[in-house]
């Protein structure tokens, strides 16, 4: 039912995956979203990924129950997950809506994301290589 | 369209013409009195024990002035003199300390001063008594009304200038080192200012890159629930934007009215002092601060 070219382009980036949403996506799109990065994560092996919501002026509950969802089966298939790029506005209307991101790690951007997660996996650069877990 | 000449707004037919004929003799009975009227006037602020903000000869040529002006506007009748008027007498007298009722209060003892003196010259008679009175009345309402709602735009002026003034002052958010902001909390937190903080927080964040921000309310003298439930909120916020907060400054009374009323705050991250707070932050950024000088000579 979700053919069609995918809204979420997933980039690869040594052992993590990025993943930016360049505009909202409705129910549908998200679970084909959360389909590709779910395959992917094993296809590629990776070992880290990063959503960009920068471009998301509004994140609804579905869109961050879908991005919890995303992180717990990324982690279960081997994956760490930031979400970055968080607006101030929608930071604050998902706090006062009373959705927060659970225990998922948040970073400002992508590159603090691509550091945090270099930082997690005692990767120097977040580049290829196997990491020491 | 508007006519050029305001009058039309007055009673049409009889009204006008008593208004034509009579409001000059009127106008020229008051400025004929001037300084008889204007006494009485004052005499019945004392009494009225208004103006007590002023001095005696502030309040002479306040009252000369503005009875100077009553009269012209009573005969010229035009609006736009009459606002200019009120503008004028609000903006010198507000800074005074004066309050509405009390510039109410005097335009209305005026009035009163100023009929009263017409029953008196046309006492014999009654019929002209009333004509006069017809033109009187309109004019001399229109200038009470018009003083009225202009002093309460000024006050509410006033008072937007200020708030803004204040808003502008009440939340700073002070980058210390790299990454570093500091939010010192002073005075009381109302949900208006607790959101502007907030919003202004989290625009700090993005523009300076920060990771750790702290948040010393070491001068908010009380916290109820909905301003610790907007901490709460805040410290979320931030974190969504991957800036971790450390409150500094809680003081027993705040700590034990947020324990009593039940805020959970154990997700918060709380240090004594400011001091303490800028030294974990150091920690988490991985900054180490030496004494430049080296004090133990080796």
């Amino acid at each position: 039912m979700n053919s069609g070219p995918a809204l979420v382009s997933i980039l690869r980036q040594g052992d993590t995956l990025v993943a930016s949403v360049h505009t909202a996506l409705d129910d549908s799109q998200m679970v084909r979203f959360q389909e590709d990065l779910v395959r992917q994560i094993g296809e590629y092996r990776a070992r880290g990924v990063i959503i960009d919501v920068a471009a998301l002026d509004v994140i609804d509950s579905f869109a961050s129950r879908t991005f919890r969802a995303l992180a717990e089966m990324a982690r279960l298939r081997g994956a760490v997950t930031v979400i970055v790029g968080i607006q101030p506005d929608v930071a604050m209307a998902m706090v006062r809506l009373g959705m927060g991101m659970g225990g998922v790690a948040t970073a400002l951007d992508l590159e603090e994301g691509l550091g945090y997660l270099s930082e997690l996996t005692g990767m120097p650069n977040a580049r290829s290589g196997r990491p020491h877990p | 369209m508007r006519m050029t000449d305001d009058r039309t707004e007055m009673l049409p037919g009889e009204g006008d013409l008593a208004r034509d004929h009579l409001l000059p003799q009127l106008v020229a009975h008051l400025r004929e009195h001037r300084a008889k009227l204007r006494e009485q006037w004052a005499s019945r602020i004392r009494d009225a024990h208004l103006l007590e903000a002023m001095t005696p000869q502030e309040m002479a040529a306040e009252t000369t002035s503005v009875y100077d002006n009553y009269v012209e506007v009573l005969e010229t009748g035009s609006v736009e003199a009459l606002q200019h008027y009120a503008r004028d007498l609000s903006e010198r007298i507000i800074p005074r300390g004066v309050e509405t009722h009390e510039v109410v209060g005097i335009v209305l003892l005026l009035r009163d001063v100023l009929a009263r003196s017409l029953f008196e010259k046309y006492e014999g008679d009654f019929g002209l008594l009333n004509e006069v009175l017809d033109a009187y009345e309109p004019a001399a309402n229109r200038i009470a009304n018009t003083v009225a709602v202009s002093f309460v735009d000024e006050h509410e002026r006033v008072i937007r200038q200020q708030q803004d003034a204040i808003k502008e002052l009440s939340t700073p958010v002070l980058p210390v080192r790299e990454r570093l902001l500091i939010l010192p909390i002073i005075g009381v937190l109302d949900s208006e200012r607790a959101r502007q903080l907030t919003e202004q927080l989290l625009n700090g964040i993005r523009t300076h890159r920060a990771k750790v921000v702290v948040i010393d309310i070491t001068g908010a003298p009380d916290v109820d629930q909905t301003v610790a439930n907007h901490l709460v909120q805040t410290v979320d916020a931030s974190r969504l934007m991957g800036a971790s907060v450390i409150i500094t400054g809680l003081s027993p009374t705040i700590a034990q009215t947020l324990v009593t009323i039940g805020v959970d705050l154990s997700k918060m991250n709380t240090i004594g002092d400011l001091q303490g707070g800028l030294e974990e932050a150091e920690r988490l950024l991985g900054y180490r601060v030496t004494r430049t000088e080296v004090t133990d000579g080796s």
